[in-house]
C-alpha cells in the first residue's frame, strides 16, 4: 500500500465529512427550533413568531442544501476511498446505512418539499406534521450513522469468519456500548449549534438595526436554549471522555497528554506535547485534576501511552482538538449565561453594544466545538477504522495518489468557495429588514402572496 | 433464499437507479433547458421542479446505497473503476443542488452567475452519468472503441434528460412557457433517438456476452418487443409534440410518458443483458452479495418502509398537483 495514497486519501475523507457535519449539525436542531416557532405561533397568534419563522426558514433550507448534496458525496466515499472496509465490516455497517436511508433520508427529504412550500396547499396541522416529520427525519438520521460511528470505535455483537464480520447480536450493535454518550452529545452539541447560529445572527440584526420582535424573540429563545444545554453538555462530555477512558485508554491518554503511566495525573491546561521526546514542553498543569476527572478519586492511576507502543494515536493533533473544543464549551457557557443574566434585567435592544457584537462572534463557534470533538474522536481512534479490529490501511483503495490528489484539491477549492458563500449569502439575507415581509395569516386559510421562486 | 435473496436485491437496486434516471432526470433536464429560457421564464422553471429536485436525488443514494450494502465487493470495484467520473458527477451535484438556494437568495447581481452553475452543474452530472454507464456496460474497458462508445452515451444521456425535462414543463407550464417546451423537446427528441439507437446497435458489439444473449434464436423473438414498444414510444413522443391541438386537448402527459416508457425498457433490456451479473463477466450476484442474514434483516426493513416511501411521494406530489405556481415559504 502507498503510504501517499493512503495520507491523500484519508484528507479526502477528513475533508469531505468535516464539510458535510457543517450543515447537519445546524438543521437536526433548527428543524425543531422552527418546529417550536410554529407551535408557539398556533398557540399564540402572536405574528412575530410566525416571522422569526419564516426568516429562519430561508436559513434552513439553504443549510439543508448544502447537508443533503454533501451527504451524497459522502454515501460514495465509503467505496471510492475505503472499499476494504465494506469487504471486511459491510454485513454490519451496510444494514445501518441502508436503514438510515430508508427510515431518514426519504422521510426528510420530501416533506421537506411540503414543509417549504406548502403554506397555503396544505391545511395548517397538515404543514406542522411537514416540519415535525422534517425535524424527526433529522434526528433519525443522526441516529443511525452515530449507531454506526459509535459500533466502529467499540465494536461488539460480532464475530469474524474468514477474515469478514458477521452480525451475532444486532441489538448489541446497535446500542454499543458508546452509543449513547455519543448520540446525546452530538445532539446536544447540535443544539448549541443551532442556538448560537439563531443568537448570534439575531444578534447581528439589532446591531444593523434590522430587527423585529421577532428578531428579539429568536435571540431569547436561542439563548434560553443554550444556557440550559452547555452545563448539560459538559456533563455529558465528562460522562463520554470516562466512557472511552473503559474502551479506548489510547485515546485518553492522548487527550491528556499523559506519556506514561501515573498515580495522580495532572490536567495539563497549555502544552507542547513533544513526539520525540515523549514528553510535553511548556506544561501548564493543575495538579492531580485528570485523575479526579476520570476515575473519580485523586490519587487514581491513568494509563500512558507507553503501553499501547506503536498502536496509539497522534498524539498533539488529539490533545490540541480537544481543548480547543472544551474552551468553545467555556466560552459557550459564559456568553450564555451571561446573556440570561442581562435578559433578567433588559430587553434585547438595550443589552450592551460589546455583548451583541460578542454574542455575533460567536455565531459559528458551534462549528468550532463540533469539528473538533469529532477530531478528537476519529484522530484519536488511530490506527483503527474498527478499533481493535480493522486499520485504516488494511481498507484502503489503491488508486494513485495522482489522482487522489486532484480530486481532492478540487473538492477543496470547492468547499472553500461554498463556505464563503454560505456565510455571505447567510450574512445578506439577515441584513434585508424583516419587518413586515412576514405573511399576514388570518386564522382561516392564508392568502397567495406572490414572490420570487423560493424566497 | 442464498439463491433468491441476492436477486431481489438486484431487482430493487435496479428499481431504484430506474427511478433515479426517471426522476432526478426530468429535474436535471429542467436545470440544462434553464440556459435556453427567457429571464421571465427562469423562476417558474425552476419552482415546477422546488418541491421535489431533494427527494429525486435520495433515489440515487438508495441505489449506491443498496449496492453498497448488498453488494459490497461489487461496489468497491465498480466506484474504484469510476473513481473520476464519480468525482465528476458528484461535485456537478453539489454544485447545481446548491444554486438552487443561492440563486434566489444571493445578491440580485449574482442571480446570473448561480443560473449558469445551475445549468453547468445539470449537464456535467448527465454526461458524467451516461459515461459512468457506458464504463460499467462495456467490463471498465480502456480502449479507443470503448471510449468512443462512452462518449455516445454521455452525449444521449443529457439527451434523454432534455426530452424528459421538456416532457416535464409541458405538463407543468402553461401558455409561453409551455409552447417552449414543446419546441425544445422536439429538438432532443432526435438526438435522443439516434443515441439510443446507436447504443443498443454497439452494446452487443462491446461486449460477447450481451451479444450471444441478444442474437441467438427463442431470446431474439422473445425481445423483439423490447425495440418495437420502444419505436411506438417514439412515435407517441413525436406525434404529440408535433400538434399544438394535442396538448392543448390536455394530453401533454403523453410526452412525458412515452419518455418514461422509452426509459424503463431501455433498463429491462440493460438488465437483460447483464443478468446475472452484478460487474459483467467478473462477478454475479451470488459472489457479490453479503452474508444473506445481513441481507434479511435489510430485507424486512425494506418491505416495510419502501412502500411507505412511495406512499408518501405520491402524496407529496398530489399536493403540489397541476400547474406549477411560484413558490414561497411564506403562503
Ligand atoms: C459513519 C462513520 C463516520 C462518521 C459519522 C464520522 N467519521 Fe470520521 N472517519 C470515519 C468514519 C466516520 C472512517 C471511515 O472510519 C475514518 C476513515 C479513516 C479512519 O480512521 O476512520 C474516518 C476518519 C476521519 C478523519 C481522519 C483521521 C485520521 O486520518 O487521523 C477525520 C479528521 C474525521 N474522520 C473527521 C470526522 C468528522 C469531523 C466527523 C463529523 C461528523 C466524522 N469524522 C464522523
Ligand atoms: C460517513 C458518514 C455519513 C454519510 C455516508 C452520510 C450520508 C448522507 C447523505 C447521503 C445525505 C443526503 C440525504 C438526502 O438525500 O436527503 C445526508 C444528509 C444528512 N446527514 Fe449525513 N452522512 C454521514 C455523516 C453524518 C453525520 C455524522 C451526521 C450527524 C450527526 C449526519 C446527519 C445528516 C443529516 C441531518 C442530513 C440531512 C441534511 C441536512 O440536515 O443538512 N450525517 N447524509
Ligand atoms: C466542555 C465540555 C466538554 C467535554 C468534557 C467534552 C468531552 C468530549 C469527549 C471526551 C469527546 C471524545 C469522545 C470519544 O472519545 O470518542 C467528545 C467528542 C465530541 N464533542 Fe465534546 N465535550 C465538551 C463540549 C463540547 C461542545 C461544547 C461541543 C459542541 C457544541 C462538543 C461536540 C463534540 C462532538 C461533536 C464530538 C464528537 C462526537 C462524539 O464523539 O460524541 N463537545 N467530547
Amino acid at each position: 500500500m502507498n503510504e501517499t495514497a493512503l495520507v491523500l486519501a484519508r484528507m479526502q475523507f477528513a475533508a469531505n465529512i468535516t464539510f458535510h457535519i457543517l450543515f447537519p449539525t445546524i438543521t437536526i436542531a433548527l428543524g425543531w427550533i422552527l418546529f417550536f416557532f410554529r407551535m408557539r405561533f398556533k398557540a399564540t397568534r402572536d405574528a412575530a413568531w410566525e416571522e422569526a419563522y419564516y426568516f429562519w426558514t430561508k436559513v434552513f433550507a439553504l443549510t439543508f442544501a448544502l447537508g443533503v448534496v454533501s451527504g451524497i458525496t459522502m454515501s460514495f466515499q465509503f467505496g471510492t476511498n475505503w472499499p476494504g472496509f465494506m469487504e471486511k465490516a459491510g454485513n454490519i455497517a451496510g444494514p445501518l446505512l441502508g436503514y438510515e436511508v430508508l427510515t431518514a433520508f426519504f422521510l426528510e427529504a420530501t416533506f421537506l418539499g411540503v414543509m417549504l412550500f406548502g403554506r397555503g396547499r396544505v391545511s395548517e396541522r397538515m404543514h406542522l406534521i411537514a416540519t415535525f416529520l422534517v425535524a424527526f427525519g433529522t434526528t433519525m438520521s443522526a441516529f443511525w450513522i452515530l449507531s454506526l460511528n459509535s459500533w466502529m470505535q467499540t465494536p461488539v455483537g460480532f464475530e469474524i469468519v474468514d477474515g469478514k464480520m458477521f452480525a451475532t447480536d444486532w441489538l448489541a450493535i446497535l446500542f454499543n456500548p458508546s452509543f449513547p454518550y455519543r448520540f446525546s452529545h452530538m445532539l446536544i452539541a447540535s443544539g448549541l449549534t443551532a442556538s448560537f447560529v439563531v443568537a448570534g445572527i439575531s444578534a447581528w440584526q439589532v446591531l444593523k438595526k434590522v430587527d423585529s420582535r421577532a428578531t428579539h424573540l429568536a435571540l431569547k429563545t436561542a439563548l434560553i436554549a443554550a444556557a440550559v444545554l452547555i452545563p448539560i453538555q459538559i456533563i455529558v462530555g465528562d460522562m463520554h471522555g470516562v466512557n472511552t477512558l473503559k474502551h479506548q485508554p489510547a485515546k485518553i491518554a492522548a487527550i491528556e497528554g499523559v506519556w506514561n503511566t501515573e498515580k495522580g495525573a495532572p490536567l495539563l491546561l497549555f502544552a507542547w506535547p513533544d513526539k520525540a521526546t515523549k514528553s510535553n514542553l511548556y506544561a501548564i498543569e493543575i495538579p492531580k485534576l485528570a485523575s479526579l476527572i476520570l476515575t473519580h478519586d485523586p490519587e487514581g492511576e491513568v494509563k500512558g501511552l507507553n503501553e499501547f507502543e506503536g498502536k496509539h494515536p497522534p498524539v498533539a493533533p488529539v490533545f490540541w482538538a480537544f481543548r480547543i473544543m472544551v474552551g468553545m464549551g467555556m466560552l459557550m457557557l459564559a456568553t450564555s449565561w451571561f446573556g440570561v443574566y442581562l435578559l433578567r434585567k433588559r430587553t434585547v435592544n438595550t443589552m450592551p453594544r460589546l455583548y451583541l457584537i460578542a454574542l455575533s462572534a460567536m455565531a459559528f463557534s458551534g462549528w468550532i466545538a463540533t469539528v473538533a470533538g469529532w477530531y478528537v474522536t476519529e484522530i484519536g481512534r488511530q490506527p483503527y477504522i474498527v478499533y481493535g479490529v480493522i486499520t485504516v490501511a488494511e481498507t484502503a483503495a489503491k488508486h494513485a495518489p495522482a489522482m487522489i490528489g486532484l480530486t481532492l484539491t478540487a473538492y477543496l477549492a470547492l468547499y472553500v468557495f461554498l463556505l464563503c458563500a454560505y456565510v455571505f449569502v447567510v450574512k445578506g439575507l439577515s441584513e434585508k429588514p424583516t419587518r413586515g415581509q412576514a405573511p399576514k395569516l388570518p386564522a382561516g386559510l392564508p392568502p397567495q402572496v406572490v414572490t420570487a421562486a423560493g424566497d | 433464499m442464498d439463491f433468491i435473496l441476492p436477486l431481489i436485491f438486484m431487482a430493487i437496486m435496479g428499481l431504484a437507479m430506474l427511478l433515479y434516471v426517471i426522476l432526478d432526470g426530468y429535474d436535471l433536464g429542467v436545470g440544462i433547458l434553464l440556459h435556453y429560457a427567457p429571464e421571465e421564464h427562469k423562476d417558474m422553471m425552476v419552482a415546477s421542479i422546488g418541491p421535489f429536485w431533494d427527494a429525486n436525488e435520495t433515489w440515487l443514494v438508495l441505489g449506491v446505497g443498496i449496492m453498497l450494502v448488498a453488494f459490497p465487493s461489487a461496489h468497491a470495484v465498480v466506484l474504484s473503476a469510476l473513481y473520476l467520473p464519480v468525482a465528476v458527477m458528484l461535485m456537478a451535484l453539489i454544485i447545481r443542488g446548491v444554486s438552487f438556494d443561492f440563486r434566489t437568495k444571493a445578491h440580485d447581481k449574482h442571480k446570473a452567475f448561480w443560473n449558469a452553475m445551475f445549468t453547468g452543474g445539470s449537464m456535467v452530472a448527465a454526461m458524467s452519468q451516461g459515461w459512468m454507464l457506458g464504463s460499467y456496460v462495456s467490463g471498465f474497458r480502456d480502449d479507443w472503441w470503448t471510449w468512443a462508445f462512452n462518449a455516445v452515451i454521455a452525449l444521449t444521456v443529457p439527451a434523454a434528460y432534455v426530452v424528459l425535462g421538456a416532457g416535464w414543463l409541458i405538463m407543468k407550464a402553461e401558455g409561453d412557457l409551455q409552447a417552449r417546451a414543446v419546441e425544445w423537446a422536439r429538438k432532443a427528441i432526435v438526438p435522443f433517438l439516434i443515441g439510443i439507437s446507436a447504443v443498443s446497435i454497439a452494446t452487443p458489439f462491446i461486449s460477447e456476452t450481451i451479444y450471444n444473449k441478444w442474437f441467438k434464436l427463442p431470446g431474439f423473438f422473445a425481445l423483439l418487443p423490447i425495440p418495437l414498444v420502444t419505436a411506438a414510444a417514439f412515435a407517441a413522443l413525436w406525434h404529440v409534440t408535433g400538434k399544438k391541438s394535442i396538448i392543448d386537448a390536455g394530453y401533454g402527459w403523453v410526452a412525458f410518458a412515452s419518455t418514461v416508457l422509452v426509459l424503463i425498457l431501455a433498463t429491462l433490456g440493460l438488465a437483460y443483458s447483464i443478468y446475472p451479473y452484478v460487474v459483467i463477466d467478473r462477478l454475479n450476484v451470488w459472489e457479490a452479495a453479503s452474508a444473506t442474514s445481513s441481507l434479511l434483516i435489510l430485507l424486512v426493513g425494506t418491505l416495510i418502509t419502501l412502500p411507505a416511501i412511495i406512499g408518501y411521494t405520491i402524496f407529496v406530489y398530489r399536493i403540489f398537483w397541476g400547474k406549477a405556481r411560484e413558490l414561497t415559504y411564506g403562503a
